[in-house]
């Protein structure tokens, strides 16, 4: 056996991640891109779950799958999208989309290129379980954290005002 | 015997659990069926279900058969392939919430230790909210990909719902954290055990977590994705045969998880008073509790067949002002002074 379990389903994960993201990009049908980014979400759940990470991969759920792919559905569900009612779009924007995608890839890549990956030693993969993040997000990261907090504050004081409009 | 880094015991011990909990499951929900119609029958002063077997009692399974064997219709312009998904996943994410309740104690086969958890996480109650915000998954695709307008708006009322009912569910579940301090279904119930039950020290959360139950099971009185008068039937509209099966069925088991997690949250789970002064063996006493567990369990899913033939269903905007106006403000509240006598014991 060349392989241990651990890369047979990192392997597994990895694939499925890789192949439904592409199929958000390439389908045609809104709604399968919705669900195919759903599918991918929890493939990279299932990642976070491979690096000890449970909270970080049940959060992520929550967050990613749980509300904002709803709302997203829901959207996409209300518009009601199909290629009969798509604008058409116009060849030079394609090309200008090709060349940016393109430029953006190759700055990536060189920036990936010397990035050195350093192996995860065993101690260290204790930080995503619950005690330890909460821990550390209470102590050394408190000012971070609160302040993120007020920054949902204003997007909910925002979403009320809106709402409110008659 | 372990094999490959595996040990093999352990998995057999959890399929064979896992095997268990899902017939458990769908036995108890296809007995729900049975049992609603009683209720039903003797609230009302009716006989109800008598004529297949002693007591109605194969009435279920003529049910079941009854919708295996018709015919099976899949509209035309409809996605075929989300059609089929829409009951699956509301089938699938019903029978997930299952895997991290606490059954029972731990019983000793053989020399083993097994306990009676399939997956004893340190993120309990974080994996039944995640598993909960995918329930709307199953009724939103159902209802879009029938391509009827009544089930279209049947299931983006059965979404709002249960995302404005997750809010103050989730604000209830963080009082009863502060207090136990874990996350952990297992230690929430060992902690009952040896102290009293969570709805002594938590009455207002447990009520508002029960009345969210109630909105997240699209129950009486908050099942209008289902209101036959307004929607023509709700968004398994156009489903028939066994698919509409599934539609139905994964709302009995909801209904028996739910009650199993309020039993487990806020009734002690498979604890019962003066469980460690009986003197018995220790699969004895876990046997027991989970006995105790389960007619805990069936309490409560009388609780909600009981409210649904008492109370009418809500208007829709009474149903969100419930939700919006009263729960949350009440569940913030909650949290608030549970947080501040946290405090105030710890100094």
């Amino acid at each position: 056996m060349g392989m241990s379990i651990q890369q047979i389903i990192f392997m597994v994960l990895s694939f499925v991640a890789l192949v439904s993201a592409l199929g958000v990009v390439l389908s045609k049908n809104p709604v399968t891109s919705v669900l195919c980014l759903i599918v991918t979400f929890f493939a990279i759940a299932g990642h976070y779950i491979m690096l000890n990470a449970q909270f970080l991969a049940v959060v992520h759920i929550i967050v990613y799958a749980g509300a904002i792919m709803v709302l997203f559905l829901y959207v996409m569900m209300l518009m009601n999208l199909n290629s009969d009612i798509e604008p058409h779009k116009r060849n030079w924007l394609k090309y200008a989309g090709a060349i940016s995608g393109g430029a953006l890839l190759v700055v990536l890549v060189a920036a990936l290129r010397d990035a050195s990956v350093p192996a995860l030693s065993e101690t260290a993969t204790e930080i995503g379980l619950i005690h330890n993040l909460g821990k550390l997000l209470f102590t050394q990261y408190v000012v971070p954290f609160e302040i993120s907090s007020i920054l949902f504050l204003s997007a909910m004081v925002g979403a009320v005002v809106i709402g409110k409009k008659d | 015997m372990t094999l490959l880094s595996i040990d093999w015991f352990y998995l057999v011990e959890k399929i064979l659990l896992i095997s268990g909990v899902l017939v458990l499951s769908l036995v108890v929900a296809m007995y729900s069926t049975w049992g609603e119609r009683k209720v039903a029958a003797w609230i009302q002063d009716r006989l109800g279900p008598n004529r297949a077997g002693p007591m109605g009692l194969l009435q279920p399974l003529a049910d079941g058969g009854k919708l295996f064997f018709k015919e099976e219709i899949i509209p035309t312009h409809s996605n075929r392939f989300l059609f089929i998904l829409g009951p699956s996943i509301a089938m699938m994410v019903a029978c997930m919430t299952s895997a991290v309740i606490p059954w029972g104690d731990t019983i000793t086969v053989a020399g083993r230790t097994v306990s009676l958890q399939v997956a004893d996480v340190n993120i309990g109650i974080l994996f039944i909210f995640g598993v909960v915000s995918m329930g709307v998954y199953g009724i939103m695709i159902g209802g879009w990909a029938s391509n009827n307008k009544y089930s279209l708006l049947a299931s983006i009322r059965a979404a709002s719902q249960i995302i404005s009912y997750e809010l103050p569910m989730g604000l209830a579940l963080i009082a009863l954290l502060m207090l136990t301090g874990t996350l952990s279904l297992k230690e929430i119930v060992e902690q009952q055990r040896h102290g009293v039950w969570n709805v002594c020290l938590q009455p207002l959360g447990f009520l508002i977590f029960l009345i969210c139950a109630f909105a997240e099971c699209n129950r009486t009185p908050f099942d209008l994705p289902e209101a036959e008068n307004e929607l023509n039937g709700g968004y398994h509209l156009e489903y028939s045969s066994m698919k509409l099966g599934f539609f139905l069925f994964a709302e009995y088991i909801n209904m028996f998880i739910s009650s199993a997690l309020i039993a487990t949250l806020y009734f002690g789970g498979y604890s019962f008073p003066w469980m460690d002064s009986l003197g018995w063996g220790e699969n004895a006493i876990a046997l027991l509790g989970f006995f105790i567990f389960f007619l805990k369990i069936l309490f409560f899913i009388f609780v909600f067949m009981w409210v649904r033939w008492t109370i009418p269903r809500f208007r829709y905007d009474q149903l969100m002002r419930l939700g919006w106006r009263i729960l949350i403000p009440l569940a913030l509240a909650n949290m608030l002074i549970t947080g501040a006598l946290v405090l105030l014991r710890q100094h």
